[in-house]
């Protein structure tokens, strides 16, 4: 199981001193919390994209390019990528190029956004952001595929003849999870391809996430890729701890009451009662963490969210060490009591090689000498075509989900 | 014996409140009318005040606290509901219009509502049907031509004596009654969850067919 942060890159007042840090201040501090993460034993570190103040991450390959090249082990994720305002052509060739750069140590995470103005600025439609997200990923998931792409769709200009460059290292494509606190077509769509399925979990009661996961998991298996407990399952949490619990409150109150998004709402005991913010000591992080399993099963992936509202940097860096220190090697070995041998891991570029591979060697695309173009015959690369692994056909469903499926 | 799901939302500020006396009566007659016909009716009734500080930390927050959640879901699921509010400076009450905002704008589609509003002189009394019925109508559901107002004069002696309050209760409870019995709506309310388009059509939509 991996264990992680997020962050949605807020630059937000510090409630206890009246001090807002500038855009580069706080874009150097999440580049030390990543690089902490890995130092604390942490496995992911994933960076939202925003396009507005008081954000900074309007650019993430950029930022998780610089944070691969200062660490090693560190997984680079996203949380998340906005699949209806971004070109899908971009972001197929953006992703692959950090594949390369971290050494496979990049995955995303497709979400929908959560800022209306951006998909006007970005000249896309807001009350279209389903029908493009659906449409937009299945261009992806071709790009990544397939070496050349003939393609027409409602929400971008056709292609034709084009090559997403660079293909993904080793012919394997970054593995993708797709975020949703509400819409079960988008739980849908990541049981479809046999990709992830993120609950953001943080903003809405258990109740709701169960369901969510529920369905993902059932359509899972309705579509073949496996039982409903091999899903790929993330959820988000949120913590903030101090070794004496009553510390941990009053010391995260006012950040609490005053944070973007909750601030001035909810009081913080209710918000902890029906969310799954925890705020005490590790032991309750860890308490309250484990009983996750109670209603999503088994899992893959957990990430907190732990420097937002205007945390100082050095009170980040020490939930960190609280994280990585008390918190997750317990999870880590309660996590694994009783998880069923036949429960996957997160995939990781290693374990997608190794299915489409096995012992094989991975390709290499080269290109032909001096091709020029992709519109004459064959393929631009000496191997002719990728071997496509794990290609996702879905079950039948009636005229259109055949043809959809036959040119795949 | 069948039965009907009504929900009754009252969004009158004080304890007891003339708002939610006239939804009692306005359920009293529907429910008495219905069981006449062999319906049996259960009935939930839901006062705003109670869950004003719930409302505003779902419009601030995006989801219902657990009490809010019980009532949203009565509404969405209920055969008919009947919605009283104070008329304040020209309008529904701010929290009643609160409550309206965070419910699901498909869930009252075909919904049958009976609309009662108090105020302090009947002068008001037009407030129902051009402030409150268009609210319903926008949201798809089938407000009964008759919206009851009771103004301060009503409970006494000071009201309407040709058409008095209690006739006219009876009269909106009537064209709420028909309705209710007539509608199968809460065997048919939708799971927002559930998935009603699977990635085919999703997909096959998208190519235009």
């Amino acid at each position: 199981m991996q264990f992680g942060i997020f962050t949605v890159s807020d630059i937000t007042q510090d409630p206890t001193t009246g001090r807002t840090p500038s855009e580069a201040e706080r874009i150097q501090a999440t580049l030390t919390i990543a690089k902490h993460a890995e130092e604390v034993g942490l496995d992911v570190f994933a960076l939202g994209e925003h396009h507005n103040p008081p954000f900074w991450s309007s650019s993430p390959t950029t930022t998780l390019a610089y944070i691969a090249g200062q660490t090693s082990t560190l997984q680079l994720s996203t949380a998340t990528t906005l699949i209806t305002t971004n070109d899908p052509v971009k972001l197929a060739e953006d992703y692959a190029m950090l594949q390369h750069v971290s050494g496979g140590r990049a995955d995303l995470m497709l979400g929908r956004g959560n800022t209306g103005p951006v998909y006007p600025w970005f000249g896309k439609d807001i009350r279209q952001g389903l029908p493009i997200a659906i449409e937009s990923y299945e261009l992806l998931h071709r790009l990544w595929r397939e070496d050349v792409v003939d393609w027409e769709g409602k929400f971008r200009t056709p292609l034709q003849g084009f090559t997403s460059t660079p293909r993904p290292l080793d012919g394997v494509p970054p593995f993708v999870w797709h975020g949703s606190i509400r819409t079960p077509e988008v739980a849908e769509q990541a049981a479809f391809y046999g990709d992830g399925f993120f609950a953001n979990h943080i903003f809405w009661p258990a109740s709701h996430t169960q369901r969510m996961i529920a369905l993902y998991r059932q359509r899972f298996e309705h579509h073949g890729h496996g039982t409903a407990a091999q899903a790929i399952v993330g959820l988000g949490g949120q913590a903030f701890m101090r070794k004496n619990s009553q510390d941990a409150v009053d010391e995260f109150r006012p950040y609490f009451d005053n944070a973007p998004v909750y601030g001035h709402g909810p009081s913080m005991e209710e918000f902890t009662q029906q969310t799954p913010l925890t705020v005490g000591s590790p032991q309750q992080v860890i308490d309250r963490t484990l009983a996750y399993r109670d209603y999503v099963g088994d899992y893959q992936r957990q990430l907190w969210l732990m420097d937002h509202a205007g945390l100082p940097l050095k009170t980040v860096l020490e939930q960190l060490d609280l994280l990585g220190e008390e918190v997750v090697p317990v999870l880590r070995r309660e996590f694994a009591k009783d998880r069923p041998a036949d429960v996957p891991d997160a995939p990781t570029h290693a374990s997608l090689v190794r299915a489409a591979y096995g012992d094989g060697t991975p390709r290499q695309a080269t290109p032909n000498a001096n091709r020029g173009d992709n519109l004459t015959l064959g393929s631009p690369y000496q191997d002719g075509a990728a071997p496509v692994a794990a290609t996702s056909t879905g079950s039948a469903f009636g005229p259109a989900a055949t043809r959809t499926a036959g040119a795949r | 014996m069948t039965t009907k799901r009504i929900a009754v939302v009252s969004a009158g500020l004080s304890t007891p409140s003339s708002s939610r006396q006239l939804a009692d009566r306005l359920l009293a007659d529907s429910a008495g009318l219905l069981q006449e016909r062999g319906v049996e009716v259960e009935a939930k009734v839901f006062e705003l005040r109670d869950l004003a500080h719930d409302i505003t930390n779902h419009l601030l927050m995006g989801f219902a606290p657990p009490k809010l959640e019980e009532a949203l879901d009565a509404v969405a699921s209920a055969d008919g509901l009947i919605v009283v509010t104070p008329i304040f400076t020209t309008s529904y009450a701010g929290l009643f219009k609160s409550f309206i905002d965070v419910v699901d704008p498909q869930a009252l589609t075909d919904l049958p509502v009976l609309i009662g509003a108090t105020g302090g002189t009947p002068r008001h009394s037009l407030a129902i049907d051009y402030a409150i019925r268009p609210l319903f109508t926008y949201l798809h559901a089938i407000p009964t031509t008759t919206g009851v107002f009771a103004a301060t004069g009503d409970w006494g002696g000071g009201g309407d004596g040709v058409r008095s309050l209690p006739d006219r209760i009876f009269r909106g409870a009537t064209e709420f009654a028909d309705l209710v019995e007539r509608t199968d709506r809460s065997e048919l309310v939708s799971d927002p969850f559930a998935l009603d388009r699977p990635m085919g059509h999703l997909l096959g939509g998208l190519a235009g067919e």
